[in-house]
C-alpha cells in the first residue's frame, strides 16, 4: 500500500523536474483525449507541439508564438507576486480588458494628431486602467476584509459588460457604418504597436514582458519586498510578526498585478487585436493563471511555461485547420495540465513509500 | 419605459426560479465548507452538469434522467478535486481554479454538438386548488419540480447538520481536523464525501439552467452563477437558511433587471446586466464583518503525519 | 493491587530516520497510577498513540484484560475501556461542550440526556461544567475538564493523561490529583505522562522512563528521588543556569495601563497591564494557557498596537508602533509558537535569520538584500547556540524543536536587544537545550539588557526571575520578588483554583 511522507524540507531538484513531468502526462492524457475524438494522437500531439515549431509552415507560426507569449507572460508574473504572498487575484481578465478600454481610449481622443508621446501615454493609461480595476478588490479587501477571489472575479464580469458597451456605444467607430467595434488602431501609426522586427511577431508588449520578468526575479530575490511577499505566502503569522503589513502588500500585489494585465490588454488592443470589440478578450486573464502555476511562481519559469502555453494555442489553431479538432479541446488540453501540475507537485514535499500492508 | 409592464406576481414567480440555481449550488458548496474544504470549482462543476444534463435529457428525452446525469457529471467532476486536495495535498484554492478551467473546457468539448437544440420541457407541478390561488397560487405554486427539490434540500441539510450525529461529526472535521483525527474521525473519508456532495448540487444547479431556465446549451452559459454560489456562502455566514435569503436576493435583482431592459428603462442593456454581479460584490463587502461562522480549519491542507 | 490491566511487550515504532520506540515493555495493574517519564522527544508521544489506536506499532504487542489488544482506531481503544485526555489539539472552539463530549463517544445518548449526564459526573468528581457553553470561550483549565469529563463518561478501565498539569495552577493541580486519587480508588487504572518529578512523585504508584526511544527503568517513585529519576531520565547531569549576582538598573520597559483586544474571536484581551522592568533585570510572568500571554507578547511586538504611552522603552513612547520601529528601538520579542510565528517552516535558515535580523544585523541596503551577510549571520547563530543543523541552507521545519528554538532565540539574543521578551521559551525542548536557552537569557540581562520571561513552566520561572508576576484573565497580579514565594503564593496569584471543586468522595 502507498503511504505518504513528508519531506524534512522541499526537493530541490524535483521542483524542476515535476512541471517537465506534468507537460508529459498531460501529452499522453492528451493523446488519449484526442484519440477519444477519433483523431490519430501521435498526429495530434505532432501537429501541437512539434509542426508550429519545426514544420513546413513554422515561418508562419513562430511569430504567432511570441504574439500570444507577450501578454500571458506579462500577466502571469504580475499574478504570481501575489499568488506567493497567498494574496488570489483571478480578475486578470478584467483588468486586462480595462486596460485595453484606457489605452485605446486615448488612442481615440488623440485621433487624427501623429505625435510621438501618444504611445507611451497609451501604455501608461492601460496601466493604470488595469491597476484601478484591481485596486477595487484591494481596498475593498484592505478595508472590509472582502474575499478578493470572488470580487476581482466579479469585476470580469462586470468588464465583460463595460466592453460591450464601449464597442457599440463611446469607442463606436463613426466611419464604421454602423458595424460595432472601436476604429482600428492599426491604421493609426502614433497608436500603433507595430512589430519591432517585421515577422517576428516581437512588438512592445513582448519586451515588456521580458524587462519585467527580469525586474520581478531581482524583486523576489534581490529585494526586501519581494522576501517579504515570499515570507507572508509561507508564513503569515511569521511575515506579520517581521514587520510586514499585510494591507500594504495586498495593495502592491494587486496594484502590480493589474498594471501588468493592463499593459498587456493595451498592446494586445493596440497591435494584434487592433481595435475594442465585444469578443476582444480571449481569456487570456486565465489562462495566465495556468501559466504562473506551471512556471512555478518564478519570472523565468514564467517566461517559459508562457511560451509553452502559446504553443498550444497556435499548435491547437493549427489542429483545428488540419485535423479539424475542436477548440474546445485545447482549453480541455490546459486545464488538464494544470491540474496534472498540482498532483505531480505532492513529489516536491511528500515522499510516496511502497509499505507492506502492516499486520500488527 | 412602461414600468407597468412589469407584472409583481410574475417577477416574484420568476426570482424562484432564478434563483433555484445558485441555491442548490451554493447548498453543495455549504456543506463543503462546513467540512472545512474549500471548493472554487463550482463555476466548472456547474457548466460540467448544465451540458451533462442537457445531452441526457436531449437523448432520451427525460428531463429526470438529465438531472441525474447532471448530478453524476458534477460529482465525477468533483471527485478530481477531492483527488487532487485530500490524496495528492495540493492547494485548495489552486485545485479550485484548475477545476473551473478544465469544466470549462470540457463542457464546450461536449457541448459543441448540442449547440441550438431544444431540451425536452420540465413538467410543472400543477397542484390542484393551490396553483389556482390568486397571485400566492402564481408565485408560490405551479413551479417544476426542481424548485421544490432545492427548498427540500435545504430543509434537508439544515436538519441534518443540527440533528444528525453524521452532520456533528462534519462540522467537527470542518473546525479542527486535528482533534478530528485525534478522535478517530475518517478526516479524508468524510470530507472527499462532502466534496462529492457539492460536485453533485453544483451539478443539478448547472442542469436546471441548461433544461430549464434558459433553455438550451451556449458555451459557457452558466456566466458566474458558480462564483455567486460561492459568494452566497460567505452571504450566509455558512448558516443553510440564509443560503436561501441570498439566493432570493440574487434572484430578484436578476429578474428585475432583466425585467427592466424589457421594459425599456433609459440605462444601456449592459450596465443592467452588471447588476448582479455588482449586487454580489456589494452584499459582499457589507458581510465582510461578519467571519463568526467560518469553519475553523476552511482551505487548510490536512496530512495525518506521525 | 489485584492484577495486571495492561502489559505491553516489546513495542517498536520506526520513523524515516528515527526510532521513535525500540522495544518498550512494562505493565500497568488494576488501579494503579503508573508515569510515564522523559525528556521531549523520548517517545511518550508515540508510545500513548499506540495504546490508544492512533499510530499502529511495527513490532511487540499489547495485552488488555487477558486478552490480545491491537487498536486500529481510537473508536477500538474506547470501546475496549481506553480513554485519553490530550494536552493538545483535541476539541472543537466552535461547538459546545456537550457537542465536544458527543464526539468523543461511541453511542451518545440523546443530546438533553448527555447534557445531564455531564453535569452530574462533572460535579461529582469536582470539575463543574455548563454544557450549553462555547468551549472556545473556556479556560484552558475548563477546556481540560471537558476532556476529562468526555472520557469519564465511557467508565474508562485506563485513563491515559498526556502532561494535564502544564495548563493549571498549583491549586487546581491538587485538586485534578484528588480527582484522579478518587478514580484510582474506584478501581481505575491511570497513565499519567509527565517530566515533572516532584508531581510524580506525588500521584504515581509506578514509573516507566524512557530515553530516546527506549526504556531505562522501571522504579516506584516514593522510594527514589527526584534527582535520580532527573538523571535517568536525561542520562547525565544536568547544568543548572547560573548568574552573577546584579544591582538592577534604571527602568527600560514600563507598561502603563496596556489595555488591548484579543484579535482572536477565542482569543483573551489584556486589561490594564502595568509593569516596569530595569537593566539587568529579568521579570518572570507565570500563568495558565490562555490567560492572555500570547496577546502581551504580540502587544509587545508590535503585532497588536496600542496607545503610545501604554508601552515605554527607554522613555520613549512606542505603543503605536509596528514590529521594525520597535526592534529598530531595541525591544525584541520571541513568540511562543515557532513553526509559522517566530520562523517561517519552509524558508532555509539563513532566510529565518533576515526574518527578525535585516535592518538591526546590517544584513540590507536600500532594501536590497545582501545573502552573503545574512547567511553569515545564520553561521553565527548556529555555531554560538550550538544548532544542530547540516548548514544554514536548511529548512526551518527539519530541526528538531530544541534546535529551531535554540535558533530563533539566539537569532534574537544576538541581535544585542535592550529589551528581550520570550513566551515559553523552553516549551518542548529538551533538558540540555532548555539549559543553554536559560542561560543565554541571564547572561543577556548580566549584560545590563532587561528580560522579560512568560512561561506556563514554574520551575523554569523560579530559576531565571528576579522578579515575578502572573497572568490572569489578561490582567496581571501585583509584581513580587521571586525568592521566597511559596507555591500556594504562586498559586494565588495565578487566580487560586478558578472555581475548581475537591472531588465529592
Amino acid at each position: 500500500m502507498l503511504r505518504l511522507e513528508k519531506r524534512p524540507q522541499p526537493s530541490k531538484t524535483l521542483s524542476y523536474v515535476t512541471p517537465v513531468l506534468a507537460v508529459l502526462i498531460t501529452m499522453v492524457a492528451g493523446g488519449a483525449l484526442f484519440a477519444a475524438l477519433g483523431k490519430d494522437p501521435v498526429v495530434a500531439i505532432r501537429t501541437i507541439f512539434w509542426d508550429p515549431l519545426f514544420g513546413q509552415f513554422a515561418f508562419y507560426y513562430l511569430p504567432q508564438l511570441l504574439v500570444k507569449a507577450g501578454p500571458l507572460i506579462l500577466i502571469a508574473i504580475g499574478l504570481s507576486l501575489g499568488f506567493r504572498a497567498g494574496i488570489w487575484n483571478i480578475g486578470a481578465e478584467g483588468q486586462y480588458i480595462l486596460g485595453a478600454i484606457f489605452g485605446a481610449g486615448v488612442a481615440l481622443a488623440c485621433y487624427p494628431l501623429e505625435a510621438w508621446w501618444i504611445f507611451p501615454l497609451m501604455v501608461i493609461a492601460g496601466a493604470f486602467g488595469g491597476f484601478l480595476w484591481a485596486m477595487i478588490p484591494a481596498i475593498l479587501k484592505v478595508r472590509f476584509g472582502t474575499n478578493e477571489i470572488l470580487v476581482s472575479l466579479m469585476l470580469v464580469y462586470v468588464a465583460e459588460q463595460l466592453l460591450a458597451s464601449m464597442s457599440i456605444g463611446l469607442m463606436k467607430n463613426p466611419d464604421g457604418y454602423g458595424f460595432p467595434g472601436s476604429r482600428n488602431l492599426q491604421q493609426y501609426p502614433s497608436a500603433h504597436n507595430a512589430e519591432l522586427i517585421p515577422d517576428t511577431g516581437l512588438h512592445w508588449g513582448v519586451v515588456a514582458a521580458i524587462v519585467v520578468a527580469i525586474l520581478a526575479y531581482i524583486l523576489l530575490n534581490r529585494h526586501i519586498l519581494g522576501f517579504q511577499i515570499r515570507l507572508t505566502g509561507e508564513a503569515p503569522r511569521a511575515a506579520r510578526f517581521a514587520g510586514v503589513k499585510p494591507p500594504r502588500l495586498v495593495l502592491v500585489c494587486m496594484g502590480t498585478a493589474g498594471a501588468l494585465a493592463g499593459m498587456a490588454g493595451m498592446f494586445e488592443v493596440a497591435g494584434p487585436a487592433g481595435q475594442i470589440s465585444a469578443g476582444f478578450n480571449t481569456g487570456y486573464g486565465f489562462t495566465a493563471i495556468i501559466v504562473a502555476f506551471l512556471g512555478r511562481l518564478h519570472p523565468f519559469g514564467i517566461v517559459l511555461a508562457g511560451l509553452l502555453m502559446a504553443l498550444t494555442y497556435i499548435g491547437g489553431e493549427a489542429a483545428q485547420s488540419a485535423l479539424q479538432l475542436p477548440g474546445a479541446a485545447i482549453q480541455v488540453f490546459q486545464g488538464m495540465l494544470l491540474f496534472f501540475l498540482l498532483a505531480v507537485d505532492l513529489l516536491t514535499n511528500y515522499r510516496i513509500r511502497l509499505t507492506k500492508r502492516e499486520t500488527a | 419605459m412602461d414600468l407597468s409592464a412589469i407584472n409583481p406576481v410574475l417577477l416574484f414567480a420568476s426570482l424562484m426560479v432564478a434563483a433555484t440555481p445558485v441555491l442548490i449550488a451554493a447548498i453543495g458548496e455549504l456543506v463543503v465548507e462546513r467540512a472545512g474544504v474549500l471548493n472554487l470549482g463550482v463555476e466548472g462543476m456547474m457548466i460540467t452538469g448544465a451540458i451533462c444534463g442537457f445531452a441526457a435529457a436531449v437523448t432520451t428525452g427525460s428531463p429526470l434522467v438529465g438531472f441525474i446525469a447532471a448530478a453524476a457529471g458534477g460529482a465525477g467532476l468533483s471527485l478530481l478535486f477531492a483527488l487532487l486536495t485530500q490524496v495528492a495535498l495540493a492547494n485548495q484554492v489552486a485545485s479550485g481554479l484548475a477545476l473551473t478551467l478544465f469544466g470549462l473546457g470540457l463542457s464546450a468539448l461536449f457541448g459543441q454538438n448540442y449547440v441550438g437544440l431544444k431540451p425536452p420541457p420540465t413538467a410543472r407541478l400543477d397542484i390542484p386548488v393551490l396553483s389556482d390561488l390568486p397571485v400566492v397560487g402564481r408565485i408560490v405554486f405551479g413551479h417544476d419540480p426542481v424548485v421544490y427539490f432545492g427548498l427540500l434540500l435545504l430543509v434537508a441539510v439544515w436538519a441534518f447538520l443540527k440533528f444528525t450525529r453524521a452532520g456533528l461529526v462534519l462540522r467537527a472535521v470542518g473546525e479542527n481536523h486535528t482533534a478530528a483525527h485525534a478522535l478517530g474521525y475518517k478526516v479524508v473519508r468524510i470530507r472527499v464525501l462532502a466534496i462529492l456532495f457539492g460536485g453533485a448540487c453544483a451539478g443539478l444547479g448547472g442542469a436546471y439552467i441548461s433544461l430549464v431556465r434558459v433553455p438550451q446549451w451556449t458555451e459557457g452559459m452558466t456566466g458566474g452563477a458558480g462564483w455567486i454560489a460561492l459568494a452566497l456562502v460567505v452571504f450566509a455566514s455558512w448558516k443553510p437558511w440564509r443560503v436561501l435569503l441570498g439566493a432570493w436576493l440574487f434572484g430578484g435583482v436578476t429578474v428585475l433587471q432583466l425585467n427592466l431592459q424589457a421594459a425599456g428603462l433609459e440605462i444601456r442593456a449592459e450596465y443592467l446586466s452588471m447588476s448582479p454581479y455588482l449586487v454580489t460584490i456589494l452584499v459582499l463587502v457589507i458581510m465582510s464583518g461578519h467571519r463568526s461562522g467560518s469553519p475553523g480549519s476552511l482551505g487548510r491542507t490536512f496530512h495525518a503525519s506521525q | 493491587m489485584t492484577g495486571t490491566l495492561l502489559s505491553i511487550r516489546g513495542l517498536t515504532k520506526a520513523y524515516p530516520g528515527v526510532v521513535a520506540n525500540d522495544d518498550v515493555s512494562f505493565e500497568i495493574g488494576e488501579g494503579e497510577v503508573h508515569a510515564l517519564l522523559g525528556e521531549n522527544g523520548a517517545g511518550k508521544s508515540t508510545l500513548v498513540k499506540m495504546i490508544y489506536g492512533l499510530v499502529k506499532p511495527d513490532q511487540g504487542e499489547m495485552v488488555l484484560n487477558g486478552t490480545v489488544y491491537t487498536p486500529s482506531e481510537p473508536q477500538e481503544a474506547r470501546a475496549r475501556g481506553v480513554a485519553m485526555v490530550f494536552q493538545h489539539f483535541s476539541l472543537f472552539d466552535a461547538l459546545n461542550v456537550a457537542e465536544n463530549v458527543a464526539l468523543g463517544m461511541a453511542e451518545p445518548p440523546k443530546t438533553r440526556e448527555l447534557a445531564e449526564r455531564i453535569r452530574t459526573v462533572s460535579e461529582q468528581y469536582g470539575l463543574p461544567l455548563d454544557p450549553w457553553r462555547l468551549v472556545g470561550d473556556l479556560s484552558a483549565g475548563e477546556r481540560q475538564r471537558v476532556e476529562i469529563v468526555r472520557c469519564l463518561l465511557q467508565d474508562p478501565k485506563l485513563l491515559i493523561m498526556d502532561e494535564p498539569t502544564s495548563v493549571l495552577t498549583p491549586q487546581e493541580v491538587e485538586i485534578l490529583f484528588a480527582t484522579l486519587r478518587k478514580l484510582k480508588s474506584e478501581g481505575t487504572s491511570i497513565l499519567y505522562i509527565s517530566h515533572k518529578l516532584e508531581e510524580i512523585r506525588a500521584l504515581c504508584d509506578e514509573a516507566t522512563i524512557l530515553r530516546l526511544g527506549r526504556k531505562v527503568a522501571t522504579c516506584t517513585p516514593r522510594e527514589v528521588t527526584a534527582a535520580q529519576m532527573a538523571e535517568l531520565m536525561v542520562g547525565a547531569e544536568l547544568h543548572r543556569p547560573e548568574r552573577e549576582p546584579s544591582v538592577p538598573g534604571a527602568v527600560r520597559l514600563a507598561l502603563n495601563g496596556l489595555s488591548v483586544a484579543s484579535p482572536g474571536q477565542f482569543g483573551t484581551s489584556l486589561k490594564n497591564i502595568t509593569l516596569e522592568v530595569r537593566a539587568g533585570e529579568v521579570l518572570g510572568l507565570a500563568g495558565v494557557a490562555g490567560n492572555g500571554q500570547d496577546e502581551l507578547l504580540a502587544a509587545l511586538s508590535g503585532e497588536i498596537r496600542a496607545k503610545p504611552a501604554m508601552v515605554v522603552l527607554d522613555g520613549v513612547e512606542i505603543g503605536a508602533k509596528g514590529p521594525a520601529e520597535r526592534r529598530r528601538a531595541g525591544l525584541l520579542t520571541g513568540p511562543e509558537e515557532r513553526l509559522g510565528h517566530a520562523a517561517a517552516p519552509d524558508m532555509s535558515l539563513t532566510e529565518n535569520a533576515l526574518l527578525t535580523g535585516a535592518e538591526r544585523e546590517g544584513l540590507m541596503a536600500n532594501g536590497f538584500l545582501k545573502w552573503g551577510k545574512a547567511r553569515e549571520f545564520a553561521a553565527k547563530i548556529i555555531e554560538r547556540f550550538d544548532v544542530r543543523t547540516p548548514g544554514t541552507e536548511t529548512a526551518a521545519r527539519a530541526l528538531s524543536g530544541g534546535n529551531l528554538q535554540k535558533f530563533v532565540i539566539g537569532r534574537e539574543v544576538l541581535q544585542r536587544p535592550e529589551v528581550l521578551v520570550v513566551n515559553q521559551p523552553t516549551w518542548g525542548v529538551d533538558a540540555a537545550a532548555a539549559a543553554t536557552i536559560r542561560q543565554a537569557l541571564l547572561d543577556l540581562a548580566a549584560g545590563g539588557a532587561a528580560v522579560v520571561v512568560i512561561s506556563q513552566d514554574l520551575d523554569e520561572l523560579m530559576e531565571v526571575s528576579d522578579n515575578f508576576g502572573a497572568l490572569n484573565e489578561g490582567r496581571l497580579s501585583q509584581i513580587r520578588p521571586a525568592k521566597g514565594l511559596s507555591m500556594e503564593e504562586i498559586g494565588l496569584m495565578m487566580g487560586g483554583a478558578h472555581g475548581m471543586e475537591v472531588a465529592h468522595v
